[in-house]
């Protein structure tokens, strides 16, 4: 059986649906998928149109990460652990702002592997700034206005939240980098504990941006260091993806709708020189330049 | 005859692939079987899983099922044999007055 | 085997009986004992084929169990009152799910201002949930409670969670002389757990689908439809429970002189105390009869109607009210009676843990037979309300 169906409803070039199906392919199937409220869970599970093709619980937009503590536990208690691997797909709002029953689940290191599919917004309702919402971007309750430009807060570090709580795996990946998303997947589900992995995935109607960009812009959001590529083991960093001739962000933010505001008024230049500094921060904290 | 529902809203697997989506874009993607080399790299993209490498007579190459293909670009995007190109559907091709 | 124990300790005991697979412990007074106890038997290795999980909040702990339950596992959990409140959106969307999940709620007000002290207000607000909700009057009640809520929960033609509800101290931390069931008995009146579907990668299914306008309410008017068919199981299940134990609780009512031609109605451990009340009115002269409410949702409102109708005069005694309107039993009650004529005088008490003396009751049921009562709050100080 197909692990994810066709005739699914995401939008045309979708990034969730690359990272889901490529996540699935990597556990061959056998898992168990805790999918809160938000896009993938809309497209994908309306009564009679379910595209699954694994096993697979909605429960509500807050609690996926203790939904899936209580089906690793009863698979435990039931003798049924080696059925499959528990996974739970969450979005970028659903894991950062309501979702952070989380934390119970790292605390008491259940054996489930979190993926966040980070968008950056709450999109499924129409482009909502949510936690991991980088600094700049307008949403429609951060709009770009006369006075307020976009996003002032910051893009909450999600990897360093889970290291904090001594998760054995965390690792960041892209949609624009399916064999990576495939490795990574398949060294969390030869790891006990709770495991994190957060892959951003571009949003073709959020970002504002066409099918046929997708693969550029995850790209840029990568050569420009505004999305590292990083993996920790045991609270040790493994690998970063680096990058040779880092690009400037501007070259990243010109090509969507969510930051046009940005070349259009006067504030624009103080946020993008902004941008470009925490751009600057995380290549220095990740080693992400490649020495020539 | 009365209408069955399941207990609890529960769906059965892979019930979407009733849903032909491919009328949704205005292009289709459509691949030159001559450039394709079966890297099988726009498999591992597709949104939708409609981009498959099949054999015929002993070659290699990938087929888009145009049954489900939305037209979103990513496939020729990322191939880089430039073997797909994203064709404007023949209904799209008409003039509007 | 009769032991002297308290009230938490006979439902820890009566849980781990029914071989659960999944509990759930979030601390809140007055049920936390109910989860040490059963903590202390899952360190023992008493508990076999069961995962104990420290919850970080009621929520929590009600969505695991939620998870849990769609993957097969006969769950637990106890709470009350804010936790009660914390979980009620798990709740709603587990009875949604169909999933039987048992709590046990030792009632307990709600804040604000906070109180940790009993009265109903906490599973009332639950009532329109979908959760089958029962209340015991006694811990021997309590104990033998908990099998028959697991039997009636997983039945195929139920599949709801239940809610026992005991109250708060009056109950949970009262010592009783209870008959502690045996193990063998248990296991012969609760088969294992087997849901006909569940989260398996043998058989791939989704549960929690969302429905659009076209499908929606087909599966509430389902959930209704099984609440309805827990009617009938439950009294199949009390009469089974009756023959093995040997102890007959009744049905969803129980009628004590049923010829009367007033009735005092009431639920949970003031029962027990409007035994006695009763008696010493009808040692009076006075005809008065008692209604024990033991099946809140589904509302009995048939059996209510039937047995009650032709009265003269039905006394309500309501630990929760609806704000705005008033307690509600007596709402539900008067909207079960509607169209047949008994006099329907309904009192509030005992909000919050406020003491209810014998005296206090019998005067106030005395005085309500003779028409000289109107209904309202009772047993409270009259108040200004200033500004400090």
């Amino acid at each position: 059986m197909r692990f994810f169906g066709r005739g699914h409803g995401a939008c045309p070039g979708c990034g969730l649906t690359i990272a889901v199906r490529n996540v699935l392919e990597a556990l061959e199937g056998k898992c168990f998928v805790v999918n809160p409220t938000g896009c993938l869970e809309i497209i994908s599970s309306q009564y009679g149109r379910n595209a699954w093709g694994v096993p697979y619980i909605h429960s509500l937009f807050d609690n996926a990460a203790a939904v899936a503590c209580g089906i690793s536990e009863a698979l435990k208690a039931l003798g049924r652990e080696d059925e499959g691997k528990v996974v739970v797909l969450a979005g970028d709002g659903a894991t950062a702002d309501i979702g952070l029953t989380l934390h119970g689940m790292f605390d008491r290191n259940h054996d489930v592997i979190y993926i966040c599919l980070d968008n950056e917004a709450y999109q499924n309702t129409g482009h909502q700034q949510s936690a991991l919402t980088p600094f700049g971007e307008a949403t429609t309750t951060t709009p770009a206005g006369k006075v307020l430009f976009g996003k002032m807060g910051r893009k909450k570090d999600m990897v360093a939240i889970a290291l904090a709580h001594g998760s054995p795996y965390v690792a960041t990946s892209s949609a624009v980098l399916p064999a990576d998303i495939r490795r990574k997947v398949k060294k969390a589900s030869n790891i006990e504990g709770a495991k994190y992995i957060q892959i951003h995935c571009p949003c073709v109607t959020g970002w504002g941006i066409d099918g046929k960009d997708v693969v550029k812009v995850g790209n840029l959001a990568i050569e420009t260091a505004l999305y590292p590529i990083v993996e920790f083991e045991n609270g040790k960093l493994i690998t970063v993806r680096k990058v040779r001739d880092r690009k400037p962000v501007e070259e990243y933010l010109k090509l969507q709708r969510r930051f046009r505001h940005l070349f259009t008024s006067p504030e624009g230049k103080k946020i993008i020189a902004e941008i470009q500094r925490i751009a600057d921060e995380n290549a220095l904290k990740y080693g992400i330049d490649l020495k020539k | 005859m009365k209408l069955k529902i399941n207990i609890g809203a529960i769906s059965e697997p892979l019930q979407s692939e009733k849903f032909k989506t491919g009328d949704w874009g205005t292009e289709w993607a459509v691949v030159d079987k001559e450039k394709c080399t079966a890297c099988r790299v726009c498999e591992q993209f597709c949104p939708d899983g409609c981009i498959e490498v099949v054999e015929v007579e002993g070659k290699k190459f990938a087929v888009v099922d145009h049954n489900y293909c939305k037209g979103c670009g990513v496939c020729a995007s990322v191939c880089k044999y430039e073997a797909i190109r994203m064709e404007l559907k023949e209904l799209f091709k008409l003039e509007v007055c | 085997m009769k032991k002297v124990v308290r009230g938490f300790y006979s439902v820890a005991y009566s849980v781990k009986l029914c071989r659960p697979n999944v509990i759930c412990a979030y601390p809140i007074t007055p049920q936390t004992e109910i989860v040490e106890n059963l903590a202390t038997m899952y360190a023992n290795g008493e508990l076999e084929n069961c995962r104990y999980i420290t919850a970080e909040s009621e929520f929590a702990a009600a969505s695991i169990l939620v998870g849990a339950s769609a993957a097969g596992a006969r769950t637990f959990t106890a709470t009350c009152s804010q936790g009660l409140i914390l979980m009620s959106e798990v709740l709603f969307n587990a009875a949604g799910m169909r999933l039987p999940i048992v709590i046990v709620n030792t009632n307990r007000a709600l804040s604000a201002p906070l109180s940790i002290w009993n009265d109903l207000q906490d599973s009332m607000a639950l009532r329109d949930a979908g959760i089958v909700q029962v209340y015991v009057e006694n811990n021997q009640e309590a104990h033998d409670m908990v099998p028959q809520a697991y039997r009636i929960a997983e039945d195929k033609r139920v599949m709801l969670p239940f809610m026992i509800c005991m109250d708060g101290f009056k109950l949970t931390h009262a010592y009783e002389p209870v008959d502690l069931l045996e193990q063998d008995v248990v296991d012969s009146f609760l088969p294992p757990y087997r849901p006909e579907v569940y989260l398996t990668t043998k058989k791939p299914l989704a549960f929690g689908c969302y429905a659009p306008p076209h499908v929606y309410m087909e599966f509430r008017v389902a959930m209704q439809r099984a609440m309805e068919r827990a009617k009938d199981v439950m009294e199949k299940v009390f009469k089974e429970w009756a023959e093995i134990s040997g102890r007959d609780w009744g049905g969803h009512l129980e009628i004590v002189y049923p010829d009367s031609k007033n009735f005092v109605i009431a639920m949970g451990s003031l029962v027990g105390l409007l035994r006695k009340v009763v008696d010493e009115l009808r040692s009076e002269g006075f005809s008065i009869g008692l209604v024990k409410l033991r099946t809140f949702r589904p509302f009995p409102a048939e059996e209510l109607r039937k047995n009650l109708g032709s009265a003269e005069k039905i006394i309500v005694i309501d630990r929760s009210f609806s704000c705005g309107y008033e307690g509600n039993l007596s709402i539900e009650l008067k909207s079960a009676l509607y169209g047949t004529n008994p006099e329907v005088i309904s009192f509030i008490l005992g909000l919050g843990g406020r003491d209810i003396p014998k005296d206090f009751i019998k005067e106030l049921l005395r005085n309500s037979i003779l028409g000289r009562e109107k209904s309202g709050f009772k047993g409270f100080k009259e108040f200004e309300e200033v500004i400090p």
